[in-house]
């Protein structure tokens, strides 16, 4: 039914279209602000069920890119490529999922600009989907880079007090790392004589040229993501960022320096990965336990989630360059996963702040009788933060922890002291929003949810749930792609331990003598 | 058929669980505590089929459910594992939580929250039921974790006030510690095995008996005792052994039938089952074995030596059943796990009964913990003072009681165990039944015997508890009294074959069943002077009233390390807790100071002041500069690769 439709393009541009009609509303405020808000949303809810369609028209055990589309660019230089994978195809679900409920997230609590604000919501949204579909390097820069602009003006536009200076350290942050991998593209570019991805993903670039295209790489997904030490533009841009902000980063945004891993460091630069992959376990073990630490003694809700995050993203990059099926599977996993639960511990901290207009954890307390399903809700999404068996959370870890274990002991131990961290600064969170006494009046007096509010946390937690107890139709998507990226890097594992056991130069003219 | 049993006893509590507050909301508490209660009752009922099966009828059956995680070269299914094993523990689970559930109808009977402490009560028979169901480690492990987080629930029970929080959130991280140490066994069972299947596991574990591990820093260890020990961490870390203990005692915050469920009768007793259920695993694992035998030694004496001069009636239960683990631990250790379950089986019926006993003291005289001020009970309570007799005399090990079956089996274990520390063993096992003896003793006197001290007017409110937390007792009365003398046969004697099936696969060396039974009876007289030794010391100093305070100034140092628990909560504290909060703290002003000092925030700040005359935010200037940046960025490429 979708053969020869360019049906990624309609994903990705439907929201666009969406965002010009926003644009074209005309009339009384009040007016143009609830259209926006329903035409936002009716695009963004569209672009979800044409994901789906997609979805379950893609065939995991097919083809490895599906859906391709191809149009010449640019005098030929570089081309319009898209399509999708295994991997590609559980994110572009993740990003129109989170879309609609960001929408709903907003519809009361931005008030100022609606109509800009849908409209760079939904030009956010094509850009994350081009990230993601697209199969050329130059084009996937393009949307990744301009990805961040958008992001810049909802957090500068619509932000806390702070804001300025949270989207300007953002940006900056980025553009730095992005930077280096334009330049690395370019280098690629001559090098290889292609940007187009399926064929570089057959490619063998030497190995010296790898390893400096795998470090201009990682400048740019290690800040995405983040790792230590590039981390410290996201609890800035956390807090200042509004509620669907926060989802947007933390849901998907973060995930795009995972992607890159994914679908770029790893498998086209084999070799470099396997060098470096000592560098990648030894930041990522800093993150999980630096970050965690620092979660323990937060005063800020928002706060203390970013640096969660940065924890949990630390188990997606340990999972992958652990180069095991199951580390593999384990940090994609874990990306999902972090896109629903931190996606809704963003949403709850936008439910608290839109009651009392405080991320204080000091201004609430003992909201648990007077919010039991708030509560509820809360409680199940900081169980699936800590990792619990049963919610998808702990999936991730778990997987990524095994894979890690058979190459490095020493990893996996430290990660694991994450996984008791995780549960001391999660419980003190809490504890201290919603048992014991309330910090005031007014924190006593707090509504429960609505019906919006539960709406749009329904789905969160159903992921959750679900693919705790069964990740299978995940697992069925992303196996063939991930077996294909483990095999490659089983290839080059062997290869660059066969170099290993062969003396060097200078030790074969020793031993000659 | 078996199977369907198996299916609906495993989810009636769970359906129970989610029935209870939605009931709640539209019939009243009372149909949440019916909700919870029967469908716990029925499973209990089902599970008592069940045990008639498996461990009577040599019956097996493995049930897959569902798949969980599939992926190329690694898989996990949800499914029930039936053995002999599964069988003993859905009896035993079921039937103490069916009983506290009854009970707790009336302890909270005027608690306004009493659904949900209903909803988590069942919650936690599901996980506890998932947990000894599993057919793999991973589903074990859910059902672990499970069980914490109902254990976490119920401590916190009375959430309003800041005692019960702290001890819930100690409760859950240092159950962690020992969850990141199965968590690593596990990862580590997938290394050597590549399944977490009990089955396939165990079937390949004699043929790994030469594989090593390589540690960090190159030490090459074996394979299986590095397993073995990493789920020992686990093991020690939910039943609360030495060092890894603290969090027991402090759980008596929670409500007093929790006490008997969660933290006596079944989820401190889910180390001994993973260690019972990977016995194949430890048999060919002898570093480990004689690490759970001394971990449980230790355990066992030092929980004892607390108890002997605590205040608070449930806390000296709380390091009696500690101790009690650490018996259990020794045994497996030891390699007679038969005598390890079958101490978990009596002791299941033995302290719910002690911990319910205390519970209805404890209703009695209006939420008064403190042995110094009870005293004289015994005519107002003749029927709890019977039950809490009862519950002692087992405890101890009084001789055809069920405790004496089971404690004295392990301890004569220690007896005849070639292992090299054996006796080492046997000692603390036996310096540990004097002070069961004694701890038990005083807390009978202390609480029904002498004169009452305290406030004469709650004594005036005082009377006997309703028939329904009385029938409760009673019925576990029964099984502290004949539980052992019963079941003995089964467990470890002639019948122990048939019992059992094949739920342990065992090495064809491991006679430790048969050894015990042909003890000298020097060695089976010495429990029995243990306990006749810990009954004269308590005697003595009860019947002279003020010589036990004498004592304790006398020996003022080691009462108060005694009385402060070896001082491990302060150490604890001191090293851990804040150690945590403070390089927390350092790492949030030095590091991200640093971090921020050296990245391009300078730059950004600098940026900033250059622009901020510029930028009116509101005015949509910021618009127009983000448009430029995008247009400069794609003009710039295009320029780059058009030239190239």
């Amino acid at each position: 039914m979708t053969e020869g439709w360019p049906i990624l393009s309609l994903l990705i541009f439907l929201p666009l279209a969406g965002a010009a009609l926003i644009f074209s509303i005309q009339g009384k405020a009040e007016i143009v602000d609830r259209n926006a808000r329903a035409l936002a949303l009716w695009t963004s809810s569209a672009a979800f069920l044409l994901a789906l369609i997609i979805a379950l028209n893609f065939d995991p055990r097919g083809e490895a890119f599906q859906f391709m589309e191809h149009r010449q660019w640019l005098s030929g230089v570089i081309a319009y490529r898209l399509g999708i994978d295994g991997i590609s195809l559980p994110l572009i679900l993740l990003t129109t999922l989170l879309t609609p409920l960001c929408i709903l997230a907003s519809w009361s609590s931005i008030t100022k600009r609606v109509q800009s604000f849908m409209a760079a919501f939904l030009v956010m949204e094509t850009l994350m989907l081009g990230v993601f579909c697209a199969l050329d390097l130059v084009l996937f820069y393009i949307f990744f880079e301009g990805g961040l602009i958008p992001m810049f003006l909802i957090i500068g536009i619509w932000g806390g007090a702070e804001r300025l200076y949270a989207s300007f350290k953002f940006f900056l942050y980025t553009l730095l790392g992005s930077l280096l991998m334009l330049l690395a593209i370019l280098a690629i570019y001559w090098s290889a004589g292609t940007t187009s991805i399926p064929a570089l993903l057959e490619s063998d670039l030497p190995p010296d040229l790898q390893r400096w295209l795998w470090l201009a790489f990682l400048a740019s997904f290690a800040v995405k993501l983040p790792m230590w030490p590039v981390h410290s533009w996201l609890p800035d841009a956390h807090v200042q960022a509004p509620t669907a902000g926060s989802v947007i980063l933390a849901g998907i945004l973060l995930k795009m320096g995972g992607y890159g891993f994914l679908r770029f460091s790893l498998p086209i630069f084999p070799s470099a990965s396997v060098e470096f992959a000592p560098l990648i376990f030894a930041l990522s073990v800093i993150a999980i336990l630096y970050a965690s630490l620092i979660a323990l003694v937060q005063e800020d809700i928002k706060k203390l989630i970013a640096y969660a995050s940065i924890a949990h993203m630390g188990y997606v990059t340990i999972g992958m360059f652990s180069m095991t099926m199951e580390g593999l599977q384990g940090g994609i996993f874990q990306m999902l996963s972090h896109g629903f639960v931190s996606a809704a511990l963003f949403l709850s901290v936008g439910v608290l702040y839109d009651r009392m207009h405080s991320r204080d954890i000091s201004a609430f307390g003992g909201a648990a009788r007077i919010m039991p399903l708030f509560a509820l809700v809360f409680m199940i999404f900081t169980l699936a933060n800590v990792g619990l068996p049963g919610t998808s959370g702990f999936i991730g870890e778990f997987l990524s922890v095994v894979g890690v274990f058979s190459v490095s002991m020493t990893v996996a131990a430290l990660a694991a002291l994450g996984v008791i961290l995780s549960v001391a600064y999660s419980l003190r969170l809490y504890r201290r929003i919603f048992y014991e006494d309330p910090a005031s009046e007014d924190a006593a007096q707090m509504p429960d949810l609505s019906w919006r509010e539960s709406f749009v946390f329904a789905p969160l937690i159903a992921a959750t749930l679900l693919f705790g107890i069964y990740p299978k139709p995940i697992f069925t998507m992303t196996d063939p792609a991930i077996a294909r990226i483990a095999e490659r890097m089983k290839t080059a594992k062997a290869k660059s331990e066969a170099q290993a056991a062969l003396p060097s130069p200078r030790e074969f003219q020793e031993s000659e003598r | 058929m078996t199977s369907t049993i198996a299916i609906l006893a495993l989810f009636l509590p769970l359906a129970g669980a989610a029935a209870a507050m939605p009931a709640a909301r539209l019939f009243g508490a009372r149909a949440a505590e019916i909700a919870a209660s029967a469908s716990v009752a029925l499973a209990a009922i089902l599970s008592v089929m069940l045990f008639m099966r498996t461990n009577f009828g040599g019956e097996t059956a493995d049930i897959h459910l569902m798949t969980w995680i599939a992926m190329e070269g690694f898989s996990v299914s949800w499914g029930i594992q039936l053995d002999a094993l599964t069988g003993l523990m859905f009896f035993t689970v079921s039937f103490v939580s069916a009983v506290v559930h009854i009970y707790s109808i009336g302890y909270m009977h005027e608690d306004p929250s009493r659904p949900r402490f209903f909803a988590y009560l069942s919650l936690f028979t599901f996980m506890m039921l998932l947990l000894v169901a599993a057919p793999n480690f991973l589903q074990l492990f859910v059902g672990w974790e499970g069980v914490g987080l109902a254990s976490y629930l119920l401590i916190g029970f009375w959430h309003q006030r800041s005692a019960p929080n702290d001890a819930a959130i100690k409760a859950f991280v240092v159950n962690r510690v020992g969850d990141a140490g199965l968590l690593l066994g596990m990862a580590a069972i997938v290394m050597i095995f590549g399944t977490l299947d009990y089955d396939a596991v165990f079937q390949a574990v004699p043929r790994m008996g030469d594989q090593t591990i390589a540690l960090p820093g190159g030490m090459e260890v074996g394979a299986l005792n590095l397993i073995g020990c990493l789920l020992l961490v686990g093991a020690m870390g939910k039943s609360a052994q030495f060092l890894l203990h603290t969090w027991l005692p402090d759980a008596m915050e929670g409500p007093t039938p929790v006490s008997a469920l969660i933290h006596a009768a079944t989820m401190v007793t889910a180390g001994v089952f993973l260690i019972a259920r990977a016995a194949p695993l430890y048999e060919y694992a002898p570093q480990a074995a004689l690490a759970t035998a001394l971990v449980g030694g230790a355990t066992a004496f030092f929980a004892a030596s607390a108890a002997l001069v605590q205040n608070d009636i449930k806390r000296v239960i709380a390091w009696s059943t500690c101790s009690q683990l650490g018996y259990m631990f020794a045994a497996l250790g030891l390699g007679l796990y038969q005598a390890a379950l079958f101490h978990l089986f009596t002791h299941a019926f033995f302290k719910a009964l002690l911990f319910l006993g205390a519970g209805s003291v404890i209703h009695a005289l209006h939420d008064e913990q403190d042995m110094r001020r009870m005293g004289g009970l015994f005519k107002t309570l003749p029927l709890t003072w019977t039950a809490m007799l009862i519950g002692s005399l087992s405890l101890t090990g009084f001789p055809l009681t069920a405790g004496y079956f089971s404690k004295d089996a392990i301890i004569e274990a220690a007896a005849v165990s070639s292992v090299g520390t054996a006796p080492l063993i046997f000692a603390l096992l036996i310096a540990a039944a004097i002070g069961t003896a004694f701890y038990s003793w005083r807390l009978i006197f202390m609480t029904f015997h002498g004169d009452y001290r305290g406030d004469a007017e709650i004594l005036r409110n005082a009377h006997e508890s309703p028939p329904v937390m009385l029938i409760p007792l009673g019925l576990l009365a029964l099984g502290a009294i004949f539980a052992g003398g019963v079941f003995a046969p089964a467990f470890l004697g002639d019948g122990a074959e048939h019992f059992w099936g094949g739920a342990f696969a065992l090495r064809a060396d491991n006679k430790m069943v048969e050894a015990i039974h042909d003890v000298p009876l020097l060695i089976k007289l010495t429990p029995l002077a243990a306990m006749v030794l810990g009954f004269a010391a308590a005697l003595y100093l009860w019947r002279r009233p003020g010589s036990a305070n004498r004592l304790a100034r006398q020996h003022v140092l080691l009462y108060r390390f005694l009385l402060h628990k070896w001082y491990f909560d302060e150490i604890y504290d001191r090293l851990f807790a804040r150690g945590a909060y403070g390089i927390g703290r350092i790492f949030q002003q030095r590091g991200e100071g640093l971090i921020d000092g050296i990245g391009p925030d300078g730059m950004a700040r600098r940026v900033l002041q250059m622009t901020r005359g510029a930028v009116k935010l509101q005015s949509g200037y910021l618009y127009h500069y983000a448009f430029l940046m995008i247009v400069g960025l794609v003009a710039l490429m295009s320029w780059i690769l058009l030239r190239a």
